[in-house]
């Protein structure tokens, strides 16, 4: 340590020696290095950058020697500040990155930890299949109707050309509502939504009806009393039955994949004329490609835009309806229908939120 | 409809190359399905390999010793005659048999040690009941016969040997054909029919056994008169005499009967019915001498009672068609005869009835008196009118053949039949429906086919149109539209090519369906599981629920034929069968279980309106349209969820939180938010709920629903886990956003500022934060309840509530003062609303 009473001769002031300001580096990095983390660091700094430091008292010896000499101690001072502080600077990033890195391992959790603590919830696959079939028909520019669940007969049979007593009317066994001869009914098919529809709407019509209908069968695997149905309406000039099988045809790709393709069967419904029962080929079909019940469609009889107040010599219609609970069960392959209606979590779960 | 496919071959005749020969019952049944026939079986009677023979019952000795009756049997099973067994082969065989229906000398059908029957029994001989039985007698069912329970096959003496090949004999290279009939084709519940249809949809050429000349008759059969035309169109009787009561059904016939599935009862019984299946026209057997006077065909009278040969009696009703002698009713016209007058094993004179009844009639009489037979199931879809007098003699002649009986010289005929009247179209309608062009000539072809008589004639500018007249057997055949359908189906439904019409261009969902939807996914996405209960509610649930006697809820819609009898109401309420369906799942083991639903209630009116009588002809009126749909119950959508366990749920981060009325709250706000609709919260009072903790939800001032925890007597009632939470709204009665607000968000920085009231503990926190909001005018941008305290410190009956408030411009950065005035305004508002103080 040099005091201001000393001599002024510059090689007797030791703190500004070379010798001395590169062992005060030397010391520095040895100590810097030996700092194990950043407090440690901290707590050392002072002895070589602080104001106490070596190096720092050396600066203040500058003053006291010769105008020539001091240039060249200053730069010497100076450099070795800044050795100093690199080092340090070097050090420190050397410890914050090691902090870092335990700070993240010591933070580490198990991620395959569950976080269920809401339970997931579901969409029924009824639902889902509906909208994707809605969906479907909107695409080519239908709409979505809908009715009423209680019917009056009018609409769920007259308009729909079931005579009064023709046995067609006991083939679909219907729930009736008391007292006897109400007129009205539990919808036995979403058929009345097109009488609906025939009347509210203006022409053409292109509508597409899900809904909940319902008959009287006992539930058992392949049955249920309470189902759901979707049905297919266009009214229009000039459609044919050509018509009514590319629309099919156009349903079951999109339902059952590009190679689907559907078969129409001469059959009976009051209210199409002529009738066909619908089957649907599909590849993925359980048990190996090949053909499947589906549903049923046709021309719409002419009595039932009569009844609508539709001249059945200028337009024509066509018209179809399939078991969602059947669809379902031959496209995903659900063994027994019950699953579909008993509201078990476990089986609508699985299904999400939207159909696929 | 079950027939033999060589019945129906029967009346097919070649044409060019095609020979009906040729035809396997594959094809034929492939045929059917294309023209429209629904095949719901194909059954191959060729089942049995190995040694099947006729047998003779020679010695039958009861075996008494076991715990069932059976009996050991000696059956001659080889040829008299048959000289190349050598003298020590026994000619008859022992075979222990259960069944009693036959005696010594029956000749029975033995299947012998190696034969295999259908269903794969392999037959050996084996010891049994203390013998040896080396063969088997065998039942109708044990050959594929037929479901018949009545036992051992026997047949008419005379008509094999014992040894006779019995595969021969029943013709077992023959298949048997199961179809469903459409109630539109009357005409194909017989062979007649059905053979016709095989012929066009194979090219064949049909021979029809009902032609031919009916021989002229000398006078009545019968005195016969019809007081209700409508009733009955036709009547006609032919009486033979003299039948040999002692004649046995032959075989052949015998077996078509089996294989059609009507058992063989006696020869006047089985002659009717086989001609109803060949021909299609049903009859009916009287015993001449059991009449009692004129026969008249009349409406039933009010307290008149028969009993029909099930050995039922009935009480009828005036809209039923009964045949009376003077005794009054003998028969229930079209469905079933009286017991006075059947046929019985003694009955020599015969009167045969063929007559046409009113369908819709016989419909309603079947109905009524739940008495469907072979005769009302042809008669409610028509009988061809002129087929009568043909099917008579048809039977007549049979009994003539087979009974030895002298057919009288007279035949009864009155009533007037209506016959189907012409249709004409254009005669290229079919190409038009169908969209295809089919070569000239289809339309008349298949037509004729059919039994159209048709004439082609040129209509409304040259455009050339058929005029068909339909066969008396095709009723069904009234418009246009009916020919089309014969022509395209005749043709067949493949040749129609696929082609994808352009819909008119549509709007999308409705507002409605869309909201739907997104209220059903959020419901979802929030951890509910959508479920379909059944809307079939048990009256007793009502109690349950602890509904007052004069809830409207308790106003229902009945069902006249509940599947279950005791769940005959339709739900004016999602709970019942959300509430069930959470008691099925925590049975089956699920603990915390959270469920929604969304579907039609229905809720009568106080009174229900009559449905009007509106016709078909054309588009209602106005005024029967409106009585129509006031004549509906309101069907409204609701949605509702139920919830019990935890929720979140327990687990290794700790214990779980029990599902509370908060949470039903917490639904019926996504609901709302997911309709776009604000919902008002106020306290509730309504069972099933809680009486403390259920919120009454509100659109604007107007109740849209309720939630919150269960009532504890409910819970106890309907077994459901403690606490059980639920939640109901009526999703129609929320507002249709017409469209979502357009908030302007102000960029400034908001003002935060704390406030603590101490309000009475009963004032709801709706109506504080309704008061703060009311206060802090529109600086006031959010108000959040972060802490309820309620204790020493706040003193007894009150709780402090604790708010965040956060003020905020839309233009300008908001000062302290500003926002401290905006503050103390809320607080002010607050004091004066509901007492609040502001805490110290």
């Amino acid at each position: 340590m040099s005091g201001a009473n000393d001599s002024y001769d510059p090689k007797q002031v030791a703190a500004l020696a070379p010798e001395t300001l590169e062992s005060a580096v030397e010391k520095a990095r040895e100590e810097f290095a030996a700092a194990a983390d950043l407090d440690a660091l901290a707590k050392i700094k002072p002895a070589h950058l602080g104001d106490k430091s070596p190096l720092l008292t050396a600066r203040r010896e500058i003053g006291a020697l010769p105008p020539k000499a001091r240039s060249d101690a200053g730069k010497r001072v100076n450099e070795a500040r800044t050795a100093v502080q690199a080092v340090f600077d070097e050090r420190r990033e050397q410890l914050l990155a090691e902090r870092d890195e335990r700070v993240l391992r010591d933070e580490r959790v198990d991620v395959t930890l569950p976080w269920d603590k809401t339970p997931r919830g579901a969409r029924h696959p009824i639902t889902t299949i509906a909208e994707l079939v809605s969906d479907v028909f909107v695409g080519m520019g239908w709409e979505v109707a809908e009715g009423p669940e209680l019917e009056t007969e009018w609409f769920n049979f007259d308009a729909l050309n079931f005579g009064k007593d023709h046995p067609a009317r006991t083939m679909q066994d219907t729930f009736y509502v008391a007292p006897e001869d109400s007129g009205l009914v539990l919808r036995t098919h979403t058929s009345p939504v097109q009488v609906h529809s025939l009347l509210e709407r203006d022409l053409p019509v292109y509508v597409v009806c899900p809904g909940r209908t319902f008959r009287t069968d006992e539930l058992d695997s392949t049955h249920t009393p309470v189902f759901h149905q979707i049905e297919g309406l266009a009214v229009d000039k000039g459609l044919t039955m050509a018509n009514l099988k590319g629309t099919l045809d156009a349903f079951a790709r999109a339902m059952f994949g590009e190679e689907a393709k559907v078969r129409l069967r001469p059959s009976f419904f009051p209210f199409t004329e002529p009738s066909a029962e619908t089957d649907v080929w599909f590849p993925q079909k359980k048990g190996g490609p090949g053909w499947v019940e589906w549903g049923g469609s046709g021309m719409v009889n002419p009595n039932v835009l009569r009844a609508c107040g539709i001249d059945p010599d200028i337009y024509s219609g066509f018209a179809f309806g399939m078991g969602l609970e059947r669809t379902l069960q031959f496209r995903n392959g659900i063994p027994d229908m019950r699953d579909m209606v008993e509201g078990d979590v476990r089986f609508t779960v699985p299904f999400g939120t939207e159909a696929e | 409809m079950r027939v033999p496919v060589s019945w129906l071959k029967n009346y097919l005749e070649p044409s060019g190359d095609l020979k009906p020969d040729e035809l396997t019952p594959e094809q034929a049944a492939e045929a059917l399905v294309k023209v429209g026939f629904e095949v719901e079986e194909l059954h191959s009677l060729d089942q049995v390999t190995g040694p099947l023979v006729v047998g003779r019952v020679a010695e039958i000795e009861p075996l008494t010793e076991f715990k069932k009756p059976i009996r050991f049997c000696l059956v001659e099973t080889v040829h008299e005659d048959d000289v190349d067994i050598d003298a020590d082969t026994p000619r008859t065989r022992g075979i222990i048999c259960g069944a009693f229906n036959f005696k010594e000398g029956d000749l029975v059908v033995v299947a012998l040690p190696g034969a295999v029957l259908p269903g794969g029994s392999e037959i050996a001989q084996r010891k049994t009941y203390g013998r040896v039985s080396d063969g088997m007698i065998c039942s109708t069912r044990e050959l594929g016969l037929g479901d018949d329970q009545g036992g051992i096959l026997v047949l008419p003496s005379g008509e094999a040997e014992p040894g006779d090949d019995a595969i021969e004999l029943l013709e077992l290279h023959d298949s048997v054909v199961e179809l469903a009939i459409t109630p539109d084709r009357g005409y194909a519940f017989s062979v007649r029919g059905l053979s016709r249809d095989l012929a066009a949809g194979t090219d064949l050429v049909f021979g029809d056994p009902a032609q031919g000349e009916v021989p002229q008759a000398e006078g009545d059969a019968y005195p016969v008169s019809i007081e209700d035309a409508e009733a009955c169109p036709r009547f006609v009787a032919r009486r033979v005499s003299g039948v040999d009561v002692d004649a046995p059904t032959p075989f052949w016939m015998q077996r078509r009967l089996m294989l059609a599935g009507i058992r063989s009862i006696s020869l006047a019984v089985d002659v009717t019915n086989y001609v109803m299946l060949e021909l299609g026209q049903p009859m009916h057997a009287y015993d001449t001498s059991a009449l009692n006077g004129d026969i008249v065909v009349r409406r039933a009278k009010k307290g008149e009672k028969l009993s029909t040969l099930d050995g039922v009696q009935r009480e009828l009703d005036p809209d039923d068609i009964v045949v009376c002698d003077a005794s009054g009713p003998i028969g229930l016209g079209g469905i079933m005869g009286g017991e006075t007058t059947e046929v019985r094993v003694d009955s020599s004179d015969i009167l045969l009835e063929a007559a046409v009844w009113d369908p819709p009639s016989i419909a309603r009489t079947a109905r009524r008196h739940k008495l469907g037979s072979e005769a009302s199931k042809r008669f409610e879809r028509t009988v061809d009118p002129m087929l009568g007098p043909v099917a008579l003699e048809r039977a007549a002649r049979l009994l003539r053949e087979l009974g030895d009986g002298t057919i009288q010289p007279g035949r009864t005929d009155v009533g007037q039949p209506t016959l189907p009247e012409a249709v004409t179209m254009p005669i290229d309608l079919p190409d038009q429906v169908a969209g295809v062009r089919y070569p000239r000539g289809v339309t008349v072809r298949r037509l004729h086919q059919i039994g159209c008589r048709t004439d082609v004639a040129s209509h409304e500018g040259g455009k050339p149109h058929v005029i068909a007249i339909p066969p008396p057997w095709r009723a069904d055949l009234k418009q246009p539209a009916d020919l089309v359908e014969e022509v395209l189906r005749l043709e067949g439904y493949d040749s129609i090519p696929s082609e994808l019409p352009a819909a008119s261009a549509g709007r999308g969902l409705s507002a409605a369906q869309r909201r739907r939807r997104t209220v059903s996914r959020a419901l979802a996405e929030a951890g509910y599981v959508e479920v379909l209960p059944f809307p079939f509610v048990d009256p007793s649930t009502w109690d349950a629920l602890g509904l007052p006697e004069d809830d409207v809820r308790r106003r229902t819609v009945k069902l006249l034929n509940p599947l279950e009898a005791d769940a005959n109401e339709l739900a004016t309420t999602l709970l019942p069968g959300l509430l069930e369906t959470l008691s099925r799942n925590i049975s089956r083991g699920a603990r915390d279980v959270a469920l929604y639903h969304v579907g039609q209630v229905v809720l009568p009116k106080a009174e229900q309106l009559e449905v009007p009588d509106v016709g078909v002809a054309g588009r209602p009126s106005d005024e029967d349209l409106a009585g129509l749909r006031a004549a509906l119950p309101q069907q409204p959508v609701h949605v509702a969820v139920v919830l019990a366990g935890d929720r979140p749920r327990a687990g290794w981060w700790g214990p779980g939180e029990p599902a509370s009325w908060a949470d039903a709250v917490a639904a019926a706000h996504r609901v709302a938010a997911a309709a776009g609709v604000e919902l008002r919260v106020v306290a509730g009072d309504l069972m099933p709920w809680h009486p403390g903790r259920c919120a009454q939800l509100r659109v604007g001032d107007w109740p849209v629903g309720h939630a919150g925890e269960l009532h504890p007597k409910v819970v106890e009632a309907l077994g459901l886990p403690k606490r059980t939470c639920a939640m109901e709204l009526d999703l129609d009665a929320l507002p249709l956003l017409e469209k979502r607000p357009a908030p302007d968000v102000s960029p400034y920085p908001p003002v935060l500022m704390d406030v603590a009231l101490v309000v009475d503990a009963d004032v709801p926190v709706a109506e504080v934060r309704d008061a703060l909001r009311s206060g802090g005018g529109e600086l006031l941008e959010d108000v959040a309840l972060f802490d309820v305290y309620t204790g020493e410190q706040v003193g007894e009956g009150k709780r402090s509530l604790a708010y965040s408030l956060r003020f905020r411009a839309p233009d300008r950065t908001l000062t302290a003062e500003e926002a401290t005035t905006a503050r103390d305004a809320a607080v002010a508002a607050a004091t004066e609303r509901v007492g609040a103080a502001l805490r110290a």
